[in-house]
């Protein structure tokens, strides 16, 4: 990779400055997905601040109103946490089957969301359950967060310090993992929240987004069988070596059966 | 730029001058000349890399050097007794003739130990499962598993 300049960051305020006063610096959260692309010279910042020694941003919280997860906390974290297996297991189980026990050590919630891949896990639990990402600067709720592929609302030099979830009443997480990468070709998030049914889809479509008729047909009757009474559409859906649009809109009514079916055995 | 890093390796204290973009693979292989940690994809998929840092398994080609600064970080040679009495883990892949050329092994080694320390009791399914992150091209698999669930009732 090419050299840069190393800043291990004391705080977030620390971490701000410093990527303010860098020509073209980033944050360092695990690197599972940064330091791989800097391997390949994908991304040369002149600058990376390693958020790695704050420890206020690692922690999960859990309270009636909702868990709050700091964004330095490693998906093995996540997936380990009794607090997070009782308040909302489907978070749990979600990251626990992302990429493998080596990755899930280091890569972290906060990267995942910031990254925003089209085939990520968090971005489906974000938006499926309407959480809230909270920023060096603001709180910005789920449905405005993820705008297009690797993109997100974060302005430059903002940092993701936490997410905070609302516990649902009840949540599922089903993905079809692409057999080579394990990523999702298509992972189906589906929550009965206070404010109704949510259902957000990811490694469908260049960024994750929810199916209203779907949250509706559920929201009639919570069983696969309003699932299947959906017609999932293949417009705008990815089409690639792995899965046609076609496949990929099959696949949405598969694991969104597969979802609401895990929520109805517990 | 340099940096000053340093870490217990194998128990003992190491310390180097590094440039940032250094890899914990390449500290580890070249500076601390520990070569059983191996490099296959480079792309972390395959696991040879796989180390102990902090007590957590992690691939090590995907990280840089100075994100292990200040932790404990045991490698494969790190795991026999001074008098060269195997990790139970390690003799139990020599039983079980879970390695061909050996490429994977280290890696294989470190994440079944890290699996047996979350998953004591683990059943054939938990195994592949875990050891997802570690691939082999010889073996099938199949003595890797028998090794690991021999090292798990030991």
């Amino acid at each position: 990779m090419h050299a840069f300049n190393y800043h291990k960051a004391s705080s977030v305020a620390d971490a701000t400055a410093r990527l303010a006063a860098s020509d073209d610096g980033r944050v360092l959260a695990g690197g599972q997905t940064l330091i791989a692309a800097m391997k390949m010279r994908l991304s040369a910042p002149s600058d990376l601040v390693d958020l790695g020694g704050i420890g206020e941003l690692r922690g999960i919280k859990v309270e009636p109103s909702g868990v709050t997860i700091g964004a330095m906390t490693t998906h093995a974290s996540v997936a380990a946490s009794p607090d997070i297996k009782r308040a909302i297991p489907a978070l749990a189980l979600l990251a626990s089957e992302i990429g493998d026990p080596m990755v899930r050590n280091m890569g972290t919630i906060g990267g995942s969301v910031a990254n925003n891949d089209p085939a990520a896990d968090y971005p489906a639990a974000v938006l499926g359950l309407g959480a809230t990402v909270v920023t060096s600067k603001r709180k910005i709720t789920a449905d405005k967060f993820f705008t297009a592929m690797y993109e997100t609302a974060l302005e430059p030099g903002e940092i993701i310090t936490s997410i905070s979830f609302p516990v649902p009443k009840r949540a599922g997480y089903s993905k079809f993992k692409n057999p080579a990468s394990r990523y999702a070709l298509v992972g189906v998030f589906v929550a009965e929240t206070a404010n109704g049914i949510r259902v957000a889809v990811t490694g469908a479509g260049p960024c994750v987004f929810r199916i209203a008729e779907l949250e509706r047909a559920l929201g009639k009757s919570f069983s696969p069988d309003a699932v299947s009474g959906v017609k999932v559409p293949a417009t705008n859906l990815n089409s690639d070596i792995h899965a046609s649009a076609e496949y990929r809109a099959h696949l949405i009514s598969v694991m969104a059966r597969r979802a609401v079916s895990q929520i109805l055995s517990k | 730029m340099s940096v000053r890093l340093s870490m217990t390796v194998n128990g003992k204290p190491v310390s180097a001058d590094v440039e940032p973009r250094t890899l914990l693979v390449d500290f580890i292989r070249d500076t601390l000349r520990l070569t059983g940690t191996h490099i296959g994809c480079d792309t972390a998929q395959c696991g040879a890399c796989t180390i102990h840092m902090n007590g957590k398994a992690v691939k090590c080609c995907n990280m840089l050097a100075v994100q292990a600064q200040g932790s404990t970080v045991v490698t494969i040679e790190g795991l026999a007794k001074a008098d060269g009495t195997m990790h139970p883990m390690q003799a139990a892949f020599r039983d079980y003739h879970g390695l061909q050329c050996g490429y994977c092994t280290p890696g294989m080694v470190m994440s079944a130990i890290d699996l047996l320390k979350r998953h004591p009791h683990p059943n054939e399914e938990q195994i592949r499962a875990e050891l997802d992150g570690n691939l082999c091209r010889c073996t099938g698999y199949h003595n890797i598993v028998r090794a690991v669930q021999a090292a798990a009732e030991a």
